[in-house]
């Protein structure tokens, strides 16, 4: 029941160097894809694009035709109200039921905020999370 | 004019080729009755000892080469009984197998006694004190040297490397004259010892170094005295004949190798010819007094030459000159020797990595940085920073457990590193020397 909550995020392998970001756009760009959200974790010289996007399976299958190392990176999407406020509601919440994240980040959506979290179980996470009273936004909305 | 052993450093040459002829028959002798490897060796080239009637006669005899030391690690070319033996030292290999070198009471005495005379040409006695910074432990550096000091009679202060502030604070404190290590090593103690405040010419008793384990240049030399007041000598030798054991005497004008001890020849690396004094080739070197580990017509892989004529400081052993470089791809790092070969065994062991590597050299400061850039296979990828860096921190690991001496891991996507049609060119050495 909680399937539908599991966004497929792509997580890309990049060197830390110019134009490499605009090499992974484009590809997003000659595909088609549309992205919904977008994240980039640095270290040292290398970092980790991370992208939650319309058509998933077609950027991935493009991305590893052109060699690069990239896998699905399964996260959730919490909604947040665009006030002040919003982000505590959800970390509060999400630290009562001893949820750690591993990563975050937000985008805006319409008239709300949502929250992308990288946690250690996601399908046991979102089953806490919606029998808590919170909102989960289904894959659907994302990865169509 | 000082020597440690006259009546051998000066001995006429023709005594002298007479005294190397006995001591090469007795070896091949020795050899052939108690090697296999060796035995072996001789009967594949045709030879036996009855046709080495002169000195020239070396030719006759096949060469030795570091895959054979690898081919019988550990200790397959040791042809002295077990108990006879005192030591081993260890180097980095060709691949994944390091390189051992074993000695007995007599190879440690003949070794020590050569570095005592090359210290004595140095002008080096027992007034000296002599501040070792070459490692101390597997690498032959540190105790070849400490035990030639001590031999001299110099007071020797076993300072091994690293930390330079405390290096400097010796160098005065215990009123150091002399001071051994890589070049580059040196030339980061004047910059060091600069920034303390200190002047090696006016606060310090330090006036020789004894210099090796890499290349370095006559302008380096000039450097080093214009900046320090120190009279910088070249030090050469390699594990496998012992370790180091030759330098320059006070001329300054090429390194002896003790005729009674090591022959020396230069060969063409490609046909294994040997070359006439003055000609460039491939340093090989038979050390004619070894027991544990004899290495004969021993191929070292340095390029260098012979140089012609007597040196005005009456020692009589031929001189060799600056060593020119590598016949094969071995890099020097920090004085250690890496050979791309042990750098890809190694990286072939970590199951996330392609087998495509590259290797940049630089010195930035004053010390050798290695860069070792690898790449990740497209299954190994995982979302996790930290999974990411501890990749390349296990890497690092696995390098420098396997070199003996550091390099910094980059991770670099598949299919990002130069491919090579036949011979590989993985190493971009970017020092100047």
């Amino acid at each position: 029941m909680t399937e539908k909550y599991i966004i497929k995020q792509l997580s890309i392998f990049s060197e830390n160097k110019a134009g490499k970001l605009a090499a992974i756009a484009k590809i997003f760009l000659d595909t088609g894809v549309s992205i919904q959200a977008f994240n980039i974790a640095e270290a040292n010289n290398f970092g980790v694009v991370r992208a939650i996007v319309d058509k998933p399976e077609v950027a991935f299958n493009e991305f590893a035709k052109q060699n690069y190392a990239l896998q699905y990176t399964d996260v959730l999407a919490i909604k947040m109200k665009d006030v002040p406020g919003g982000l505590y509601e959800v970390a509060n919440l999400l630290g009562g039921l001893g949820i750690n994240i591993e990563y975050a980040y937000a985008f805006r959506s319409g008239e709300y905020g949502a929250l992308i979290v990288k946690v250690t179980n996601p399908r046991e996470a979102a089953l806490k999370i919606v029998e808590a009273g919170i909102e989960l936004l289904p894959a659907k909305d994302y990865n169509f | 004019m000082a020597y440690y052993n006259e009546k051998i450093e000066t001995m006429p040459k023709g005594e002298l080729a007479k005294l190397q002829y006995q001591e090469l028959k007795k070896l091949v002798t020795r050899l052939y009755d108690s090697s296999a490897f060796y035995h072996k060796k001789m009967d594949e080239t045709g030879v036996k000892p009855a046709d080495i009637t002169s000195i020239t006669d070396i030719t006759k005899l096949p060469f030795m080469k570091k895959t054979d030391l690898r081919d019988n690690y550990p200790d397959g070319l040791v042809c002295v009984p077990h108990d006879d033996l005192v030591r081993y030292h260890v180097s980095s290999g060709t691949t994944g197998k390091p390189t051992v070198v074993a000695y007995t009471q007599n190879d440690i005495d003949l070794w020590s006694e050569c570095v005592a005379r090359s210290l004595v040409s140095c002008g080096i006695g027992k007034k000296d004190v002599l501040q070792v910074c070459y490692g101390y432990g597997l690498f032959t550096g540190g105790l070849g040297l400490h035990y030639g000091g001590e031999k001299v009679g110099a007071t020797v202060i076993p300072a091994s490397t690293g930390n330079s502030e405390r290096q400097i604070e010796l160098i005065q404190d215990l009123k150091t004259t002399v001071i051994a290590c890589t070049p580059s090593y040196f030339v980061h103690l004047i910059d060091v010892a600069k920034k303390m405040g200190v002047d090696f010419k006016k606060d310090t008793l330090l006036r020789t170094a004894i210099l090796g384990a890499e290349p370095w240049t006559d302008a380096m030399r000039r450097y080093i005295y214009a900046e320090s007041g120190v009279t910088a000598h070249n030090i050469f030798g390699t594990s496998e004949i012992s370790g180091p054991m030759f330098t320059d005497c006070s001329e300054l004008n090429g390194m002896h190798i003790c005729g009674d001890i090591a022959y020396t020849e230069i060969i063409d690396p490609k046909t294994g010819e040997q070359l006439p004094p003055g000609e460039k080739g491939e340093l090989t070197i038979t050390v004619l007094k070894k027991e544990a580990i004899p290495m004969i017509r021993y191929r070292i892989g340095d390029i260098t030459s012979i140089i012609e004529g007597d040196c005005a400081c009456g020692r009589t052993s031929p001189r060799i000159d600056r060593l020119q470089g590598r016949v094969d791809d071995m890099l020097i790092i920090r004085g250690i020797n890496v050979f791309p070969s042990a750098i890809e065994h190694a990286l072939l062991k970590n199951p996330y990595l392609t087998s495509h590597f590259m290797i940049e050299v630089s010195r930035t400061g004053p010390l050798d940085d290695m860069l070792v850039k690898v790449e990740l296979k497209p299954d190994a990828m995982t979302d996790s920073i930290t999974g990411l860096m501890e990749m390349q921190m296990r890497t690092e690991r696995a390098l420098r457990d396997a070199l003996n001496v550091s390099a910094k891991i980059e991770l670099c996507p598949p299919n990002s590193l130069p491919r090579f049609e036949g011979k590989a060119k993985r190493v971009i050495d970017h020092r100047v020397i």
